[in-house]
């Protein structure tokens, strides 16, 4: 892709990039939100057309219209957000679009063979097609997404941000799946903002950045820190910032665990550990009222009203009877500015903001609702680096003030970063939480996964 | 697949608890009698027939409003062609003038009829389906609004009177009792009821063994992966809506056979409640992606047991009304809990 433009209205959302990928490599896109992968992304799968710019499959013009003629080109996407049809069973979904027919008639026989041989390429083998997608764990959902991607025979695969819902052991099997495919010469685009798989996966990288390409290499020999100061523009010296602070009385005891003003705790554990369900019966059992605020981990679907403004989001906990809009806006102005939430004012409707934005109007509302203890389920699923830093900026904030903040994440290093103590979640139970100073990644995975 | 059948089967099972409750109930076994039984199937036909489009159209994440409207326009395309050479409007149901060219054509001018109706409705199919692809506006609001232009446009048509064409076509009769008469020439059903089967089949099967079918279900499950999968949405949804306007064109011929031959441009109304309540009952989910046709036939039946049931144990009017609203939110109120135990 050479010289790619794409503006919306007078939003400049591409002025220039250039990216290239061979048969038989990993080449990992990386840049924060918002800085054009996305749509790079969409113009590459034919979702839409570019204002300006050349691409070239196999040295040949390639001018996808649409996103059939971009499958049939042999690209295949997979989408950060899961995009499978629920209701549909596991071999429609991985045939979709180009089922396999005899005239009208849809030869389910081939169908399920088909499917079973790509379940088979992505290690789903005891799946059977006929499932009801919607009945199958999230890890195998994406897998069904990448057999899609198979069954297609695609020389081109795009994978953006594939592990951010997978558990280490289906991360590993996922890299082992990719080294497969790339071993059969498909080219393969790997987006993440996890720098630390970029590193392992990419044999190049190229970093995008406000819509521009601003640097390439061999990922090998090349150290973290420098992708990072190309994403950001500038230096992250500290990415975890933690003031000193210190650990005041219990406010709040959920199931044997007790949280601190002043502290934050970490729950580590793999995905279906039952994270997400003790965090849900610690906000049962506290709730707004009891100065207990969430943030759950899926902020598309339940964290957020995505088609209300940022001011009706923020204030929705606490309204008062009767409602008077412009003190609402007045309201949520502190906050915008504190936080600070990148967006054009309290009206601007959330779903125009970045995922990062997004995470901090919903943390932004625990605040405003001026709650003492602060569940945070998988704070920074999905967000790019310099959100995340701001937002474990905020949360080191907050402690300081006395706030007591509990944590999910499936991301090690940031629990580590962030936490003051950390307990490990394994089949519903939780071990007892320990200061950070005890764990290392080794030791919390060893405990997650029921080795120790 | 078997959960699919259980389902299919508890609502079997809801339909039968329901008729039996009306057969011990109403006095002397009325309700058991072939001629109630009959009359029973010949009123869902109508239902079942247009509920057939509205279990597409829903299955999509989807509504259409206008299908009363549709039927009406229907009826009224039947009605005029048949009236074609005899006077326009009222006060002809004694003409036995030759003007009348279904006289001179007794198979032809039928045939036109037929083809008038259907055509009629499944243009004002095709109509729903272009504003809302094409405008890219909510099927609810279109739909909302084509009712209203529909239903003018068959009034405007009918010169907002009744039309009275020649009666004892062929087209007249097809709602016409079977079982229960022995001068009509059906073979053990009435022609609309067969008609219906057929649909039922062929629908069945373009849902579950085509391409179009699945695509249908791919759209209501998820749109945005539909899209990004190749499936081409605007012409599923389009498809769909001529679809419903098409099945409204058939069940206008039966509605037209079934208020006895006459066109009446403001027949069928309310019919679209009665039609969506058929393909709720019958297991479809409004959020879309699920929908099956059996439960939607099964749905029409209900509807009509209730209605006629209500009927004949003497209810007021307005209990009738009262209990067939009750039956609608009690329905899907088991559904959602019978998936929230799935889950």
């Amino acid at each position: 892709m050479r010289g790619v433009r794409k503006s919306f209205g007078a939003t400049h959302a591409l002025k220039g990039v250039d990216v290239a990928v061979a048969p038989g490599e990993v080449m990992a896109l990386v840049g924060e939100n918002g800085a054009g992968k996305s749509t790079l992304m969409k113009v590459l799968s034919g979702a839409q057309l570019p204002d300006a710019g050349e691409m070239f499959l196999d040295e040949q013009p390639y001018v996808p219209g649409n996103p059939l003629h971009a499958r049939e080109s042999g690209i295949a996407m997979i989408y950060q957000e899961l995009s499978l049809a629920p209701h549909l069973s596991v071999m429609e979904n991985i045939l979709l679009g180009i089922e396999p027919a005899r005239g009208v008639l849809l030869d389910w026989r081939a169908m399920r063979e088909r499917a079973a041989a790509a379940l088979k390429e992505v290690g789903l083998e005891n799946v059977d097609p006929g499932t009801i997608v919607r009945r199958l764990s999230i890890a195998q959902q994406q897998l069904v997404e990448i057999a899609r991607a198979v069954a297609l025979e695609c020389r081109v695969l795009v994978l953006d941000e594939p592990t951010s819902s997978l558990t280490a052991q289906d991360i590993e099997k996922l890299f082992a799946l990719i080294g497969r495919l790339k071993a059969r010469g498909i080219a393969v685009v790997y987006i993440s903002h996890f720098l630390e798989e970029v590193q392992r996966i990419s044999d190049r990288f190229t970093v995008l950045r406000d819509g521009e390409t601003v640097g390439a290499g061999v990922t090998a020999g090349t150290a973290v820190n420098e992708i990072i100061a190309l994403m950001v523009g500038r230096n992250v010296n500290e990415l975890y910032p933690r003031s000193a602070r210190t650990a005041g009385e219990v406010i709040a005891k959920f199931e044997g665990l007790e949280l601190r003003r002043g502290e934050v705790v970490g729950i580590a554990g793999l995905i279906g550990s039952g994270r997400t369900e003790f965090m849900r019966r610690a906000f049962a059992q506290g709730g707004w009222n009891r100065g207990v605020g969430m943030v759950s981990e899926d902020r598309k679907t339940e964290g957020l009203a995505v088609g209300l403004s940022v001011a009706d989001n923020l204030t929705l906990p606490r309204l008062d009877r009767f409602v008077r809009p412009s003190r609402l806006r007045a309201a949520s102005r502190p906050w915008i500015e504190r936080i600070p939430i990148k967006c054009a004012g309290p009206e601007q409707r959330v779903s125009g903001l970045s995922g990062g934005n997004q995470q901090k109007v919903a943390i932004a509302r625990l605040l405003h609702a001026d709650v003492d203890v602060l569940l945070l389920d998988e704070p920074t699923r999905g967000i790019d680096v310099g959100s995340k830093a701001e937002i474990y900026r905020l949360i080191d904030e907050l402690a300081g003030k006395g706030k007591a903040v509990l944590m999910v994440s499936s991301y090690l290093p940031e629990l580590l970063g962030v936490c003051d103590r950390i307990a490990v979640m394994h089949r519903g139970k939780l071990s007892e939480a320990r200061a950070r100073a005890e764990w290392d990644e080794h030791k919390l995975m060893s405990v997650a996964t029921g080795q120790s | 697949m078997k959960s699919k059948w259980a389902d299919i089967l508890g609502r079997f099972m809801a339909l039968v608890v329901v008729f039996v409750f009306f057969a011990a109930l109403v006095e002397g076994g009325k309700f058991y009698t072939l001629r109630n039984l009959e009359n029973i199937l010949r009123q869902s036909a109508v239902y079942a027939t247009a509920g057939l489009g509205m279990t597409l159209v829903i299955i999509t994440a989807g509504i259409d409003l206008s299908v009363g409207s549709m039927i009406a326009l229907s009826v009224i395309g039947v009605a005029w062609a048949l009236n074609l050479g005899g006077a326009s409007g009222a006060a002809t149901i004694s003409a036995e003038s030759g003007h009348y060219l279904v006289y001179q054509y007794p198979v032809l001018i039928p045939i036109l009829a037929v083809t008038a109706g259907v055509l009629a409705a499944t243009l004002a199919g095709l109509l729903n389906g272009s504003l809302i692809v094409g405008l890219r506006l909510v099927p609810f609001i279109v739909t909302l609004g084509t009712m209203g232009i529909i239903r003018g446009l068959a009034k405007g048509i009918a010169h907002e009177r009744d039309i009275y064409p020649p009666e004892s076509t062929w087209i007249g009769s097809i709602m016409d009792p079977v079982m229960t008469s022995k001068t009509s020439s059906g073979w053990l059903l009435p022609t609309g009821v067969w008609i219906l089967i057929a649909g039922v089949l062929v629908t069945s099967f373009l849902l579950r063994y085509t391409r179009l079918g699945r695509h249908i279900y791919a759209v209501g499950s998820n749109e945005e992966t539909a899209r990004l999968c190749g499936v081409r949405v605007g012409r599923t949804k389009l498809i769909v809506y001529t679809l419903a306007g098409f099945f409204c064109g058939v069940a206008g011929l039966m509605q037209f056979s079934y208020i006895g031959g006459v066109g009446q441009p403001t027949t069928a109304q309310m019919y679209e409640l009665f039609v969506i309540a058929a393909v709720i009952i019958g297991g479809a989910s409004f959020s879309g992606g699920e929908g099956s046709v059996l439960g939607t036939l099964i749905g029409a039946l209900m509807i009509t047991i209730l209605y006629t049931g209500g009927q004949q144990m003497g209810w007021p009017k307005w209990v009738q009304e009262m209990a067939i609203g009750g039956i609608i939110i009690v329905a899907v109120a088991l559904d959602r809990l019978r998936h929230r135990q799935a889950t």
